[in-house]
């Protein structure tokens, strides 16, 4: 307590107070410039705080040597395994951090010492993460801020500086594809083309603070805090107990874990079929996987095609506003049958296959039904002008008629 | 039988009239035609309106589907929404041609100042046709082309605030907007339009068609009014309709989705496209324009040129009383490519 208002002291005073540490780096150059140019953009500058907060030594005064003094506190560069008891300081006092960040969690510090990276920390590697690795040191910017290594759409790639790096990957003798497979999933590309910030990424799985791989056992509920419905089905499916007893991870087992593909029925049968991996195609459960998988195509051709007609009336200036929102309903049966695939029951997928058939059923027929009334109209309309075109010609030799006539005739 | 009628009410009187009413004939004849359509147009608007408001309901909550339910369920009920809301379309594109052609001819001198000042107020209560049915099938482009139409009037000086809350019957559009829309839509401006039309149609009556300058001669050639330029006419109406039911059969105009007061507008909105050219234009005056309001600037000029172009019988004869035609023409082709390339560009952009 008695810390935090010394620091608040510190903090309020040396806002408006000099400070010589800046002032001396920022007139010297290369190495010893930079951390005091890239101060500038730095959140702790923005609220306050200077290098002697966490470099130690005294900023208020003009001599170099009393301000480095370590009589003054000055510490000196960091070295890499006190860095995050330094930044924990701060980051873990909640009276301090109330005050510029009410909302801010206290416990990344507990948390980084859970993880992999604190763990070996502790244990004296040096070459492992700590805090200025991934928010990059002098000048730290705040997560939301788009130029952060850890915003949300910048994060794999900061991950992958490290996990990417095969040479550095392999004295823990741990694999660097992972950031080349999570680049062709559908969680990257919901990241990076369409730019949402809240698709999943590492963080998402393995936490960020206390990042560790999700266990085999808890793969599924790693997956379900976004997928529960998933989840849910899985968990009362005959493959729980099965993946559980081999110990094998859950979601994974199908879907792989950072080449996470989109779904199609062509996982559940053919030649990229993942069932195939444990079933053999004439076994139950292949002909099942086979089963659900004709079911989920034969909606989804059925609903391409009732969606075809649907559009060449629409252009053709029909309405047919009706049939496409109920065509909108069964898209939303499609997803649920392949959500139901995760039951890994027939009957199950069979549900909502045969109530989307029937919507696309009467999709289509509004569909044909539209285009055979524009035709009907397109008929009626070449009659209209056909007789407009008589009555024209009609008209016109009146008048010639009329203009013909003598003069006198002409009243 | 004919003589019952003639006894009651005079045809030979009519027939006398129609006998020596003649039409200049000369190259620029063919303009003439389109009074004639503009007219035609607005009956076949009156026509199908009627048809329309047996089904319509002018409330928010069923406007969007009593006009769905017109297209979809209504024998022959697309068809005549159609043609209501090509027609309109068209009707205002011929009263421009008309009124161009007027200017091109110089049929607005004297003694026809006043045809020429009622012609321009039907066009006005044209354009409020317009503005007002743009609004009552209560779809989203509408309903936002509506808050940016009746954010434009918020601008004009002095009364600006008061005349949008007034067109909007509060605060925002919403069922009271819809209501009143209505309410000008198929009584206050179909009243107006009558007593204007039939005083502008009882002016060209009195003063005969009008000559260009350029066919002033005492010998220049003529036609009878009746049956020659009348069978003319008559074909340039059959043209007319079959162009309004070709539009209207192949395009069926568009319902699109119902209004969403809680929606955010969506993009490229913009106005019908009569408006497109001030619309534009607007939108290209930056914000602010020295001490003033961007937009108030705007307003204020084209309130300026409003009045400019209204008063044209008036600023086209010099002291003299000589008519300067090569301004008014080179006037008329200024507007007229002004209005031309700026819509498109509206519609572009």
């Amino acid at each position: 307590m008695r810390r935090t208002v010394l620091l608040l002291f510190a903090v309020t005073a040396a806002a408006s107070a000099k400070d010589t540490c800046l002032e001396c780096h920022a007139a010297l150059e290369g190495a010893l410039q930079a951390p005091a140019k890239a101060f500038a953009n730095d959140v702790h500058a923005r609220y306050g705080f200077g290098c002697a907060d966490c470099h130690g030594g005294d900023r208020t005064t003009d001599d170099m040597e009393a301000s480095m003094s370590r009589a003054r506190g000055f510490l000196g560069k960091i070295s890499r395994t006190a860095v995050p008891k330094l930044c924990a300081r701060c980051h873990s006092d909640a009276t301090l951090m109330h005050r510029f960040k009410p909302q801010q969690r206290v416990d990344q510090y507990a948390q980084y010492l859970t993880s992999v990276h604190g763990k070996r920390l502790a244990a004296g590697d040096v070459q492992v993460a700590n805090c200025v690795d991934c928010h990059s040191v002098h000048d730290i910017r705040e997560v939301r801020h788009a130029l952060s290594p850890v915003h949300p759409l910048r994060l794999p790639e900061t991950c992958a500086r490290c996990h990417a790096d095969q040479a550095r990957m392999a004295r823990y003798k741990l694999s660097a594809d992972q950031f080349a497979a999570y680049r062709q999933s559908v969680h990257w590309e919901a990241l990076s083309k369409r730019g949402d910030p809240s698709a999943p990424s590492c963080a998402s799985c393995h936490g960020n603070h206390g990042a560790t791989p999700p266990q085999v056992a808890s793969v599924a509920a790693v997956c379900g805090t976004c997928h529960v419905l998933l989840e849910d089905l899985y968990k009362k499916s005959p493959h729980q107990p099965v993946f559980a007893e081999m110990k094998a991870g859950g979601c994974a087992v199908c879907h792989e874990h950072h080449a996470i593909m989109h779904p199609t029925s062509e996982m559940l049968a053919g030649p990229r079929a993942v069932c195939v991996q444990c079933h053999e195609a004439t076994s139950a459960g292949g002909v099942a996987a086979a089963e659900m998988a004709r079911l989920i195509r034969d909606l989804g051709s059925a609903l391409d095609r009732s969606e075809a007609v649907l559009k060449r009336a629409r252009e053709s200036g029909m309405e047919v506003s009706e049939p496409q929102i109920r065509q909108i309903e069964a898209r939303e049966n499609l997803v649920k049958a392949r959500v139901a695939v995760h039951a890994f029951r027939i009957a199950a997928v069979k549900k909502p296959v045969g109530d989307g058939l029937a919507i696309a059923a009467q999709t289509l027929r509004a569909g044909e039904e539209a285009l055979k009334e524009r035709d009907r109209r397109r008929i009626g309309l070449a009659f209209a002008l056909i007789t407009i075109v008589v009555t024209l010609a009609g008209l016109w030799m009146a008048i010639r008629v009329i203009e013909g006539r003598p003069e006198p005739a002409r009243r | 039988m004919y003589g019952w009628f003639e006894e009651r009410l005079g045809l030979s009187a009519i027939r006398e009239f129609l006998e020596h009413k003649k039409v200049p004939v000369h190259s620029a004849t063919m303009w003439y035609y389109f009074g004639g359509i503009t007219l035609f147009l607005f009956v076949i608007q009156v026509l199908t309106g009627i048809l329309l408001l047996l089904y319509y309901r002018p409330i928010p909550s069923e406007a969007y589907e009593s006009v769905q339910f017109i297209v979809t369920r209504v024998e022959f009920g697309w068809l005549i929404r159609s043609v209501h809301s090509w027609s309109a379309n068209l009707m205002i594109l011929a009263a421009f041609i008309h009124m161009f052609s007027v200017v091109f001819l110089h049929a607005y001198r004297k003694p026809r100042e006043l045809t020429w000042l009622s012609g321009i107020v039907l066009l006005g209560l044209a354009l409020g046709f317009g503005f007002s049915g743009y609004l009552l099938p209560w779809n989203k482009v509408s309903y936002f082309a509506t808050k940016v139409g009746t954010d434009m009037a918020a601008s004009v000086p002095v009364i600006g605030v008061q005349l949008a809350r007034f067109l909007r019957g509060g605060d925002d559009i919403g069922g009271a907007t819809l209501t009143r829309f209505f309410g000008f839509h198929v009584a206050v401006l179909p009243g107006l339009t009558t007593l204007v039309l039939a005083l502008h149609l009882a002016l060209v009556q009195r003063t005969g068609m009008s000559s260009p300058p350029w066919h002033q001669e005492a010998n220049a050639p003529q036609m009878p009014f009746f049956p020659n330029f009348f069978l003319r006419e008559l074909m340039a109406l059959y043209a007319a309709m079959g162009v309004l039911g070709s539009l209207a059969a192949v395009f069926p105009w568009e319902l699109g989705e119902k209004a969403d007061p809680f929606a955010p507008a969506p993009a490229g909105i913009r106005p019908e496209w009569y408006f497109l050219a001030p619309f534009y234009t607007l939108k290209l005056i930056p914000s602010h324009v020295w001490k003033f309001e961007g937009e108030l600037l705007g307003i204020l000029g084209f309130g300026v040129l409003i009045v400019w172009w209204v008063a044209l019988p008036f600023w086209a004869v010099n002291r003299e009383g000589i008519l300067r035609t090569r301004w008014v023409t080179g006037a008329g082709v200024a507007l007229l490519s002004y209005l031309a390339v700026f819509s498109l560009l509206g519609y572009l952009k």
